[in-house]
Order: C-alpha cells, then structure tokens, then sequence
C-alpha cells in the first residue's frame, strides 16, 4: 500500500492532467450535442493539433502558451473546413454513413501523420518542464497547473460563450430543435461547421496545453479517442458539466490506476469504465434532456 | 453471380499454387487471410448492421488461445482451431449478449466493441499467461503434425479451407430463415420486432457467428508467424482492416470481403513499388473508405446492381 502522501500526490497529479482532458472531451460533446454525431476522428484531430503546435514551438520557437491562440485559431478553421468539405458532404444525414465517414478521416489523418512526420515520439524542451511548486508535503508541476488553470478557463469561457452571446443561443437552438431555428432565420449547415470547428479548436488549446508534459506520435490519437469517449459518455453525451466532471474524474482514474495497478495494467479501468457506463447507466452521470 | 464467375475465382485462388515464386504466394495468402477476417466482419456488420470497431478481439482470442494451448498445455496445434471456433463464438455471444440486452446500437455498439478489445489488449500486456508485452514466441517445429509449414503454400491452402467455409456460411446465411431476420432487424429493427423477430437473439447469434469465423483465423496467423503480442492479436488497425474489406468490397454481399481484400491489397502493392513510406497506403486506404460512403454505399460489388438498374 503506497503512502498517503504518495496517494495525494497521484491525486493531485490526475486531477491536473484531468482539466486539459476536460478541454478534450469538451470539443467532443459539443460537437454531439449540437450536430448528433459521434466524432471518431476526435483523437486523430488532437494527435494533428499536437503535430502542429510542436512545429510552432520546434521549428518556429514560440512558448507553447504563446502558440495556444494561433493553434486553436488554425485547428478551429480546420474543423470548419473539414465538416463543410467532407464529412458534411458525404455522411448524407445517415448515422452510420457518418460514424464511417469520421473513422476513414482518422484513418486518412493517421497515415498521413506517419508519412509527414515518422513514427517516432516527439517531446518538447521548455525551461520549466520540470519546474514545480511545494504545497504542504505535495510537489506540483508548474506546467501541469498552468495547463489546468488554463484550461478550465476555457472551459468556463465557452460555457459563457454559450449562455450568453447570440451566437451561442443559436447553437443551442440547433442543436434543440433544427426546424424551430430555421424558422427564425438561423442557418443549422452553417451553425454545424461552425460547431464541428469550434469542437477542433478546444482539441487546439487542448494540444498546446499537453504538449510541455506529453510526448507526440502518429499513434496518441488511439489513445486519446478512448479516453475522450469515456469522459464524454460518463458525463452524459452533450453536456457541458459532464465533460468537464468527467474529464477530471478520469484523469485521476488514470492516475490512480498507473500507481495501483502498476504501468501495464492501469491503463484498463478507462476502457472498463466506459463498458459499465455504458451498460449500466448509457445517459451518464449529468443526463442531458432530449 | 454470373455462371462463368465462380469458376474464374477458384481459377484465380488455385493459380498460386502453381507458382514456385514465394512473393506470389504470400500476396495470396494475405489476401486470402483478410479476406476470412473481412467475412467474418461482413456477417455481422454487413448482414446484420452491428457496426464494430473492436473485431480484432475475436482474432486475437484465437490467436492467443492457440499460442497459449501449445506452448503451456502442449496440446496440437490443429486441435486449437475447433477450440478457438467455440471460443470466438461464446466471446460473441458474451459482449453480444451484454451490448444488446442494455440497448446498446449504431455507434455506442462500435465503441463498445472497441473498449472491449483496448481492455483485452491491455491485459494481455499485463497477464503472466500471455507474458506481456514480450508476446508470444512458438518454437519452431516444421512439419504437418504442428501445424508449421516452411511453404507458405500449405499455409495457403489452410486459409483457402477456412475461406471457402466462410463464403459457404454466408451464402447459406443469404437463403436461410436467419439470415432474412436479421437483415430485417439491419433494416428496421421495429418493424422487425412487430413481426416476432427476437432482436437480441438474432443479434447476440449474428455476432457469435461472426466471432466463430475470426478466432480461427488468429489460430492460422500464430501458426503462420510463430509469434503474437497485444498490439498484433488486439491492435485497432487489425479491427479497421476487417471493417475496410467489407465496406470496400460491399458489406452485406457474399462476395463483397473477397473483392474488398483483392483491392486492398492490389492498392498496396501497387503503391509500394512507387512509394514505400510507411503509412502511405494505408492512408489511401482511408481515403478509399471515404469515397465508397460518398459514392458507393453498398461497396464494389454494388456496382453490378447499379449497372443492372441503369
């Protein structure tokens, strides 16, 4: 049995890692809520963004913090660009037609990355890697706080974005009723790009946040689209509070896991967590009202 | 099919045998072989509309269970294949049987068949029995007796055997009083109900089916390679393969996987002449799949119904 401290420690250190999660998950519930389809391509997306913040920080030698806004400006218009191009194109309204269709997207983005960049793990140099901040008995990385802090800002910006702006009502109308909100003059094509885009641009902040603490390769998107489904469907798919709750218990499920069960082994209670929910309790801890 | 066809592909699948040249014959056997694993994906995913993005579990059990049974308990290779066949079709009745009872359909039902294989990947990284990440070495024993050949073409004949036995359970799966439910549950699962068709029964058996098919095939591939770990037995690229093969050559056709598999894998031994980039062709595999949803929704072999109808 490992020691309290160490216990807190691996607490605190999934609870941190679980904030960027919630960022992720966010991006994916959104995009559920609003346009109804399950976004397979959500990891692969994020493995792309981290792609694209390692070149800003590697090749063109900007902070990692510094490319969060560029990063999530270039993934939400690759989003748009990617619903309004392809997968609103060919998926034809059909529920399985789409689910196809974002899988042959992660498929095509996968490659695509192992040809670009090779298959090997590519990590960042920050002076503050490894920087960290004593609380009490507890060590705390500093771009893991910073990473959490950030995120649920976010997190609390797009909730606001949300609630209070017009635009924001009028995702909310799509993703309610489609026909009510044509009637009022609102377009659901164009509100669906723009929520698939907005859906990839939190996967942008969300790379830059990972990036100090995290390793890239063509592969992580296998990792992360388990993960992100996970927290999306123990949250209750579409809700806003349930990623983000979600995301925070699965970041120290994961944490707890490594330290209980050992490097191997731990991995398993994500997957085996997203079976329960989903046979146990398929509307998730917040149940969004449909 | 047209009368002159079925006599052309037996042709065609007999032709490597004839061939000393070993290239020739592994690009039969591989084609052969993804063309068992896409059957086993088309019966229930084509045939029954269980979309699964998890169906390297099933080949992967196989896999393991023969590397497992000869190298611990010494039992004979080829008696792992009836073992695998019963093990393949109670996984399927399992995670059926769990998925379908809680409701689960379309996309929760592809994710949750791809958590159940992550979790069997994870374990079998982590188990003693199937020394973890090392993966599983078989020794090296030639011979028809263990089920090792140093000629890839008895391989070969092997998957041709289990290959037509597939096609055989789909075509009579076409016909049969089965296989008309659950292409009516595929079509409409109300409507299917209201005429007394037990939904999760069909489904659970589609699924059972279907593992059947694959655990085998996981028996041959150890056999053929003398070596399994967790990311070859339970990868996802093994479960978007099956998945790419049926939808390519037409999933919910008999000989749609066969069609698909010659495709992909005239794709990629064409482009690796050219291009010889990792991860090229399977991208345009990728992109092949986008524009059979965009264009041909009922694979290649649909093609043949859309110029009958013109």
């Amino acid at each position: 049995m490992p020691s309290a401290d160490i216990i807190a420690a691996a607490l605190l250190n999934g609870l941190l890692t679980g904030g960027v999660y919630a960022l992720v998950a966010l991006g994916l519930t959104l995009i559920y809520g609003v346009l109804h389809i399950v976004n397979f391509a959500h990891g692969s997306l994020l493995m792309l963004a981290m792609f694209g913040a390692w070149l800003l920080v590697d090749r063109v030698g900007l902070d990692p913090y510094a490319a969060l806004p560029f990063m999530t400006g270039i993934a939400f218009l690759a989003g748009w660009a990617l619903y309004a191009g392809v997968i609103g194109r060919i998926s034809g309204g059909d529920d399985r037609r789409i689910l196809l269709a974002t899988l042959g997207v992660a498929v095509v983005l996968d490659n695509l990355a192992l040809v670009i960049f090779t298959g090997d793990s590519r990590t960042i140099d920050t002076p503050y890697a490894f920087a960290v901040v004593e609380a009490g008995p507890l060590l705390i990385s500093v771009p893991k706080l910073i990473s959490f802090v950030v995120a649920l800002a976010l997190a609390a910006a797009m909730w606001a974005f949300m609630t209070r702006t017009d635009l924001g009502r009028a995702i909310r109308a799509v993703a309610r009723e489609p026909d009510g909100a044509r009637l009022v003059g609102i377009s659901p094509p164009r509100i669906f790009a723009l929520s698939y885009g907005i859906g990839i641009g939190c996967l942008g902040a969300a790379a830059c946040l990972l990036l100090p603490t995290f390793y890239v390769s063509p592969q992580v998107g296998n990792v992360f689209v388990l993960i992100a489904f996970t927290i999306v469907v123990l949250g209750g798919m579409g809700s806003f509070p349930g990623a983000v709750v979600g995301g925070l218990i699965i970041g120290v499920t994961e944490s707890l896991g490594g330290l209980f069960l050992g490097e191997s082994l731990g991995p398993i209670g994500i997957p085996l967590i997203f079976i329960a929910v989903l046979l146990l309790r398929p509307s998730g801890l917040f149940p969004t009202a449909r | 099919m047209k009368r002159w066809a079925i006599p052309a592909v037996v042709l065609l699948a007999v032709a490597p045998f004839a061939s000393a040249s070993q290239f020739l014959v592994n690009l039969a056997l591989l084609t052969a072989f993804s063309a068992l694993l896409g059957q086993s994906w088309n019966i229930s995913g084509g045939f029954g509309g269980l979309t699964s993005f998890g169906h390297a579990a099933f080949f992967g059990l196989g896999a393991y269970a023969g590397a497992i049974l000869q190298t611990r308990f010494g039992l004979n290779p080829w008696l792992a294949l009836p073992v695998a066949v019963c093990l393949g079709a109670a996984a399927g009745a399992a995670i059926g049987w769990a998925a379908f009872r809680a409701g689960l359909r379309g996309s929760y039902f592809a994710l949750v068949t791809l958590a159940v294989a992550e979790a069997l990947r994870i374990l079998a990284n982590s188990l003693e029995i199937t020394k973890g990440g090392l993966g599983i070495l078989i020794p090296l024993r030639p011979g028809l007796a263990n089920f090792q050949f140093l000629d890839r073409r008895a391989m070969y004949a092997v998957v041709l055997v289990l290959l037509g036995a597939a096609i055989g359970v789909t075509a009579w799966l076409a016909r049969s009083r089965f296989g008309a439910r659950l292409i009516a549950v595929r079509e409409n699962e109300d409507a299917a109900a209201a005429l007394g068709v037990n939904l999760v029964r069909t489904k659970v058996a589609a699924l059972a089916l279907s593992g059947a098919i694959a655990a085998p095939a996981g028996v041959v591939y150890a056999q053929s390679y003398l070596y399994v770990d967790p990311s070859i037995a339970f990868g996802v690229e093994r479960s978007v393969e099956m998945l790419l093969v049926a939808m390519i050559g037409g999933a919910g056709t008999i000989w749609g996987p066969v069609l698909g598999a010659v495709v992909l894998h005239a794709i990629d031994d064409t482009t690796r002449v050219f291009i010889n980039t990792p991860g090229f062709a399977p991208m345009l595999y990728g992109g092949v799949l986008l524009a059979i949803i965009a264009f041909l929704p009922n694979g290649i072999a649909g093609l043949r119904a859309r110029f009958a109808r013109a």
